[in-house]
């Protein structure tokens, strides 16, 4: 196919409900993030002093940039470790990615008492906290995936000049995302080791950082065939099921290892006895484990399940949601704190920012190369 | 100094990370550095204590933090610490005769993890001792109330510009060479103020005189790796709505995320190094200046 037929055929894919409750939530989601600004946290939130961080948190920013990094992971495969045929992938990969790191980024300046001030994190600068290398890693590496994403824009202008500036540092701009996802993917558990007694200890490590790191590569593979097939079916691009089956045979070897570490650690601190206590925390951590790391581990193994896109996608749907689970019980399951359920404005605005991700998905899909290159 | 049981807990997982973990020693009790020995302190003797809560108006008045009001806006006397109140009396009662007060406020640690922690150093750690708060550097992340192993930050969720709350210490009263406001009100006795050195001493030797008298532990000795302020009582510190010794340990938070954050160098080399030898591996034998 080439390019011309390309952009025909997306320009007349018709515009379906899907776009138009997409748009709803989206607009929704706009007009009670503004609320928020005007009124403040206290009133559009369920947030308090014994309960600080809630489910913007939790969700677009510990699971978001978790699920995210299947766009550094991807970049590994293709560029690294060289395995061309994944290459169709890549774009709507790192797409997603950059999706979900602003959508991480948004979700900020509603959470953040004081979103103009953001910025001060430019300026003022502590070397001893977590937060202050997460925060300038996911600017830089929200950058670094705009550029490595601008060759679709400048595809479509036919802007020769910065295309091949941009394809000139291709490379370096891959090895620096791999080291900035390395640094704050880790560094996202760094900041809950700061907090060893309110954690409970099946879920409190000394190795968060290299746990979180594993944890968000494993589970962001899933969100690749877990995404890729929900816009497969909604944007009418199917990608082979063999290129996803082939990825989903390596997601057991990360889980694996992530679980090998975790329980590994467990034992050696002697919490293991925990997980046998069979109150709420621990059928909280079976279920995680079982659902979201060994389910996932057992299926991908079986060549049955790697043939069909039907059963790929029910699977690597378990992955997403282990690690979910997983970062909410870290930051706010299993977190002391006043009991928490999210206001339905915090709820709505979650829902409004993944609406907005999916529609400039779905935008881009029409109007940019995004799955094929030139 | 002991390393209790959860700590060592703690410890014994970071041989697994391979990391560079082993800044923390069991012997880091920070108590005892000199440094810390000259810092301004306050030494709270809740068997003194009568509950007059003449420290807690003193603290509103040199502030001026608005009462707290009740729903019905009436005057009402704050349960714990809140945003406009920076210090409180609390009341232990087990039955008519064995009960306590308890005074709250922010413990000035020695290490402290909001500052740690804080994205943009808008808590800070003071040559004298008090941990302050720079609200026009605050972003408002409210890292530090999640940190704090006390709980003591709190925030002004009603307002649209909101900005963290604490006690400050009287640092500027502390520096005119004055007593906190707390200190200065306290008709019994209960509050003494001075280097915290001494106050270890002079804490350490009611203990030993009176051993009746108090429960055999001297609160914000260790903890955590020390605080500024001291405590002590004649019930369980854990009743008194303080995090139990043994749960908070006596190392500092901070002390566990600063080899972390000290790996971050070395990890950017070695993994720029990785992903360029990788990069190399897969392509030998292809012909180079081709490019996907």
């Amino acid at each position: 196919m080439t390019a011309n037929t390309l952009v025909r055929r997306k320009n007349t894919l018709s515009f379906g409900w899907g776009t138009a409750i997409q748009a709803i939530l989206m607009l929704f989601g706009l007009g009670l993030m503004i609320n928020r600004w005007v009124f403040g946290l206290g009133a559009t939130t369920a947030l308090s002093d014994p309960r600080p961080w809630g489910l913007w948190i939790s969700f677009d920013i510990l699971a978001g940039i978790a699920l995210a990094a299947g766009a550094f992971t991807m970049a590994a495969i293709v560029y690294v470790f060289n395995v061309k045929e994944f290459h169709p992938l890549l774009r709507p990969t790192i797409l997603t990615g950059f999706l979900g790191y602003s959508l991480a980024i948004l979700g900020l300046t509603v959470d953040l008492g004081k979103p103009l001030d953001m910025w001060h994190m430019i300026i003022y600068w502590n070397v001893h906290a977590p937060l202050f290398e997460i925060g300038w890693c996911v600017m830089t590496y929200a950058t670094v995936m705009a550029l490595e994403l601008s060759p679709m824009l400048f595809e479509r202008l036919n802007w020769n000049v910065p295309l091949k500036l941009i394809r000139s540092i291709s490379i370096p701009l891959i090895f620096a995302g791999i080291v900035l996802s390395t640094m704050h993917q880790s560094s996202l558990g760094t900041l809950y080791v700061e907090v060893p007694d309110q954690i409970h200890p099946l879920w409190w490590s000394i190795i968060l950082p290299p746990m979180f790191y594993v944890s968000a590569i494993g589970a962001g593979m899933c969100m690749i065939i877990f995404e890729s097939t929900i816009s497969g079916y909604g944007l009418n691009h199917k990608i082979p099921v063999k290129l996803l089956g082939k990825l989903a045979g390596w997601i057991p070897y990360v889980l694996g290892f992530y679980l090998v570490m975790r329980f590994l650690d467990l034992i050696l601190t002697g919490d293991i006895g925990a997980m046998f206590a069979f109150d709420g925390p621990s059928i909280m951590f079976w279920v995680e484990i079982l659902l979201g790391y060994v389910a996932p581990i057992v299926f991908f193994s079986m060549p049955a399940v790697r043939k069909n896109r039907y059963r790929l996608f029910w699977v690597a749907f378990l992955g997403v949601f282990g690690l979910l689970l997983n970062r909410f019980n870290v930051s706010w399951f299993q977190l002391e704190g006043a009991p928490y359920f999210p206001a339905w404005q915090e709820l709505f605005i979650s829902i409004g920012l993944i609406a907005f991700a999916m529609f400039v998905f779905n935008m881009a899909a029409r109007f940019l190369p995004l799955f094929e290159e030139h | 100094m002991t390393v209790d049981r959860r700590d060592f807990l703690k410890m014994s997982g970071a041989g697994l990370g391979g990391l560079a973990l082993s800044s923390f020693e069991s012997s880091n009790g920070a108590s005892h550095s000199p440094e810390a020995d000259e810092d301004h302190s306050v030494l709270y003797d809740a068997t003194i204590c009568v509950g007059c809560k003449a420290c807690q108006v003193a603290c509103k008045r040199r502030s001026n933090l608005p009462p707290d009001l009740d729903s019905e806006g009436i005057f009402d006397a704050p349960k714990g610490l809140t945003a406009d109140s920076w210090t409180v009396i609390e009341l232990y009662q087990e039955d008519p005769v064995t009960y306590s007060f308890v005074k709250k406020q922010c413990m000035h640690c020695i290490d402290p993890a909001c500052a740690s922690g804080c994205i943009v150093s808008a808590l800070y750690k003071t040559e004298d001792g008090p941990v302050l708060y720079d609200g026009d550097k605050c972003i408002g992340c409210r890292w530090c109330m999640t940190a704090c192993p006390f709980q003591v930050p709190k925030y002004q969720w009603d307002k649209t510009v909101p900005f963290v709350q604490k006690c400050d210490f009287c640092s500027d009263r502390q520096d005119e060479g004055l007593d906190t406001a707390c200190v200065a009100a306290c008709p019994t006795g209960a509050l003494l103020s001075g280097k915290r050195g001494e106050l270890l001493e002079v804490a350490e030797n009611r203990i030993k005189d009176f051993p009746d008298r108090y429960v055999n532990h001297l609160y914000g000795k260790d903890e955590v790796g020390g605080t500024s302020w001291l405590y002590l009582a004649g019930v369980a510190f854990d009743k008194l709505g303080l995090p139990k010794p043994d749960k908070i340990g006596t190392i500092s938070p901070a002390k566990l995320t600063w080899p972390y954050m000290m790996a971050v160098p070395g990890i950017v080399v070695f993994m720029t190094g990785l992903c360029t030898g990788l990069y190399y591996y897969f392509r030998r034998g292809e012909k180079t200046g081709e490019e996907a």
